[in-house]
């Protein structure tokens, strides 16, 4: 039966020799390689679930009277983009299901992103010859950022108003071209035309979805083609990966990840309420709520945009560049900057050339991993003041006194990083070292003693 | 006795024989062999046989609409899938052989880059200007990335920049709230907070809404030409913060003592902070220019209205922006 399978498919597309490889390709063992399978993961049920909400989504600006069952909202003028959504959440059956699914699992594709992405980083796994690959997923994360942006902005409630009213805020300062961009973007002044809904749902569904799902290929071909890196063991080396095949060892691992991947988002999705629109109404310029605070992966930007002092140089009358622009574009292209300049700079640094297939401990290279941790925590400081307004309600600390401290630590705290993890990382590596010695004595001088017995 | 131990030897070849020849014939496995594990296999059955409840489930849930729909439906669904998760896993563990492989990592062939580059060079070998060649390549190159781009330029009014500035509000304008009735100046408490829009104009336009608040007129410190703006000490503000585009939405007497011991008008969404009293100059916060000031009248029937437009651009300000743009 097997066989016959395999003789149909084979005789019409040639593909036996290449099956035999893939389903004997070698995954090396480590849990912490399967965080980008939870990423990928995560896309095929945000891609599934999409669908089943553009069936009932319209992404229309059209004003209409909300009519239904959710009383609050009764005879509430609002969008018919806002309305659809009101309306898939309360009115179709299972529709808040896969809504509140398609939301969480965003959540959970940019966390398993952000969490491989250190795993890459802290192992030195984007050295040569994989810097493309790195390359690559560096974009998938910029990308998911905007395509997560755009999600929640599409639903028109009064959240989604202030995100977008910051985005084209942050449009306009981008220096010479800002004016221009914005009204392009928008099509006119805040909040734009009617086409500018239409755009965006274009943008979400079709263009940047595309984008990352060609460049997940990409990423994936290149992994398979360069094969994966492994950390250091017995009989691990530069010219050997050693693991587990695809089949039968890998598969059932990787779909049991799958399906565990997708139990957890329809637990959260049905279980755990994430975005409940009809509650915080539809969005007029005019309106806005305090402690409104962004899904957690643009936190970041927030705390940036919250926490820049007032710098907004204007001379002869004319604002030069507009405060929005230090946190909201100057800083995240500095992260990601940093981010994509990494190999190169790690590469002039240390003059490394070479082929890298063993990973590194992080105390194997104790620059970067204190490189690295000082950088990591320069942004979680700064996506902390991101939610410093909250701290205020519920710990009674006074908001401005925070900002002025964390003008200081946002700077200090990364250095102490810096210097801690270097101490620790030589700690480590000495300790290794003299453990070794220690070994090697004893096991020579249980070899000199053992004749004797 | 010989002939009998004959026939045992021969026996014991025979036998031996045809037992090597039999492992022999047995055709050589690619994947390791392993032992069967039944009670693991039972287990696998077991799962796989909930999931697939919990799968079934789904329909009937569906069908009957209990109360709390959603959390049925999406624990349902997540336990089938956790199930079937825990069945693939136990599978994958307890009766897959665990095998663990070599394979070389690829390696570089310098004699196809070499052909690679070889064929890329022969074939351009005829060309005898090659810098010119490149240059003009280049060029219209970018011409052609030019011409591709233009059509993106329908997409919006990119050069019209002016229509930042626009707002609704002229000299004698009527304020409306919410509901579109006119405010009274004498409706306008201190301490209270008002949102205002501009008569018969769209309430969704930028420069549209206005925050009013009514101070005790000694405590004003408007800046100089500004005397008249307030009447009765009602100050009218554009709604609309000049850092990030958020709407101004809080109203705090005091925010926070040491610092800001007057009234103050602050935006939720990054925190900048503007003081009525001096013309909304910005107190605290993230915002680079002062909250746009309405000039004020009150008309014969007491109703609030427009003196004028802002004394400066509304919204949050672009590169090259005028501060005084003028009305």
């Amino acid at each position: 039966m097997i066989r016959k399978a395999v003789r149909v498919v084979d005789q019409r597309t040639g593909t036996a020799p290449f099956l035999r490889k893939a389903l004997r390709y070698v995954f090396p063992d480590h849990w912490s390689f399967l965080l980008g399978e939870v990423a990928l993961y995560s896309f095929i049920v945000l891609v599934a679930t999409g669908i089943y909400l553009t069936f009932f989504f319209d992404p229309s600006t059209e004003r209409v009277v909300y009519h239904g069952p959710y009383e609050p909202l009764q005879g509430v003028e609002m969008s018919r983009a806002y309305q659809s959504v009101v309306q898939l959440s309360l009115q179709v059956k299972a529709g808040l299901l896969i809504r509140q699914m398609h939301h969480w699992a965003a959540n959970v594709f940019v966390v398993a992103i952000v969490l491989h992405l250190l795993r890459i980083f802290f192992t030195g796994a984007f050295r040569k010859p994989r810097e493309l690959t790195y390359y690559i997923g560096l974009t998938m994360l910029a990308l998911s950022l905007l395509e997560g942006y755009l999600g929640y902005s599409l639903a028109d409630d009064l959240l989604s108003g202030m995100g977008l009213a910051i985005g084209y805020a942050v449009a306009l300062s981008i220096p010479f071209v800002g004016g221009n961009l914005a009204l392009l973007i928008w099509d006119g002044e805040f909040p734009g035309s009617q086409d500018f809904w239409p755009r965006m749902y274009a943008t979400h569904v079709l263009f940047l979805p595309v984008a990352i799902g060609v460049l997940i290929g990409l990423h994936l071909f290149l992994v398979a083609s360069r094969h994966h890196t492994q950390f250091q063991g017995p009989r691990k080396t530069q010219r050997k990966v050693i693991g587990t095949p695809t089949v039968p060892g890998q598969a059932p691992r990787s779909l049991g990840l799958m399906a565990g991947v997708a139990s957890l988002l329809f637990l959260l999705g049905g279980l755990v309420q994430i975005n409940p629109v009809w509650l915080w109404g539809p969005y007029e310029t005019g309106l806005s709520t305090n402690g409104a605070q962004p899904d957690w992966y643009l936190g970041w930007l927030i705390g940036g945009l919250r926490l820049m002092p007032p710098w907004e140089p204007h001379a002869w009358g004319y604002t030069f560049v507009p405060n929005p622009f230090w946190g909201g574009v100057t800083f995240p292209l500095v992260v990601f900057g940093t981010l994509f300049a990494w190999p190169t700079i790690e590469r002039r640094l240390t003059g490394d050339r070479g082929f890298h297939n063993i990973l590194d401990r992080p105390r194997d290279a104790p620059h970067r991993t204190a490189f690295g941790l000082a950088f990591v925590s320069w942004v979680v400081l700064v996506f902390f003041f991101g939610s410093a307004d909250r701290v205020t309600v519920f710990f009674g600390l006074s908001y401005v006194n925070q900002l002025y401290a964390y003008w200081v630590v946002v700077w200090v705290l990364p250095v102490l990083v810096y210097a801690v993890t270097l101490r620790v990382c030589r700690g480590v590596q000495r300790k290794e070292l003299v453990d070794a010695e220690q070994e090697r004595a004893e096991a020579e001088a249980r070899a000199a003693t053992a004749p004797e017995i | 006795m010989s002939r009998l131990r004959d026939w045992l030897v021969s026996a014991a070849v025979l036998l031996a024989g045809r037992g090597r020849a039999h492992r022999r014939r047995e055709p050589e496995r690619i994947v390791a062999p392993t032992e069967p594990r039944p009670r693991s296999e039972l287990a696998v059955v077991f799962l796989l046989l909930l999931s697939a409840a919990f799968a079934a489930g789904v329909p009937i849930i569906y069908a009957l609409d209990p109360p709390r729909f959603t959390q049925v439906l999406g624990a349902s669904l997540g336990l089938s899938l956790a199930f079937l998760s825990a069945a693939l896993i136990v599978a994958g563990s307890r009766l897959i052989p665990d095998e663990q492989l070599e394979e070389d990592y690829p390696e570089e062939s310098s004699r196809e880059q070499a052909a690679v580059a070889e064929i890329v060079e022969e074939s351009s070998s005829g060309f005898t200007r090659k810098k010119l060649l490149g240059s003009v390549a280049a060029l219209t190159g970018g011409a052609l990335g030019v011409a591709f781009l233009t059509p993106a330029v329908s997409l919006g009014p990119v050069f019209n920049t002016r229509q930042l500035y626009d707002t609704p509000w002229r000299r004698g304008r009527r304020l409306v709230d919410e509901n579109g009735k006119p405010i009274a100046a004498g409706d306008v408490e201190t301490k209270g907070f008002y949102t205002a829009y501009p008569e018969g104009a769209d309430r969704e336009e930028l420069g549209s809404p206005l925050v009013v608040v009514r101070l005790d007129p000694r405590e004003l410190a408007l800046p100089a030409g500004r005397e008249d703006w307030a009447p009765e000490g009602i100050l009218a503000f554009s709604k609309i913060c000049t850092h990030a585009g958020c709407a101004i939405s809080l109203y705090r007497v005091p925010t926070f003592e040491p610092v800001q011991p007057e009234p103050a008008l602050v935006c939720p969404c990054h925190y900048s902070t503007f003081d009525p009293a001096t013309g909304g100059s910005v107190l605290f916060g993230p915002a680079g220019r002062p909250l746009p000031q309405l000039p004020l009248l009150v008309d014969e029937s007491g109703d609030l209205r427009a003196a004028g437009n802002f004394d400066q651009p509304i919204g949050p300000s672009w590169w090259g922006v005028r501060l005084r743009e003028p009305t």
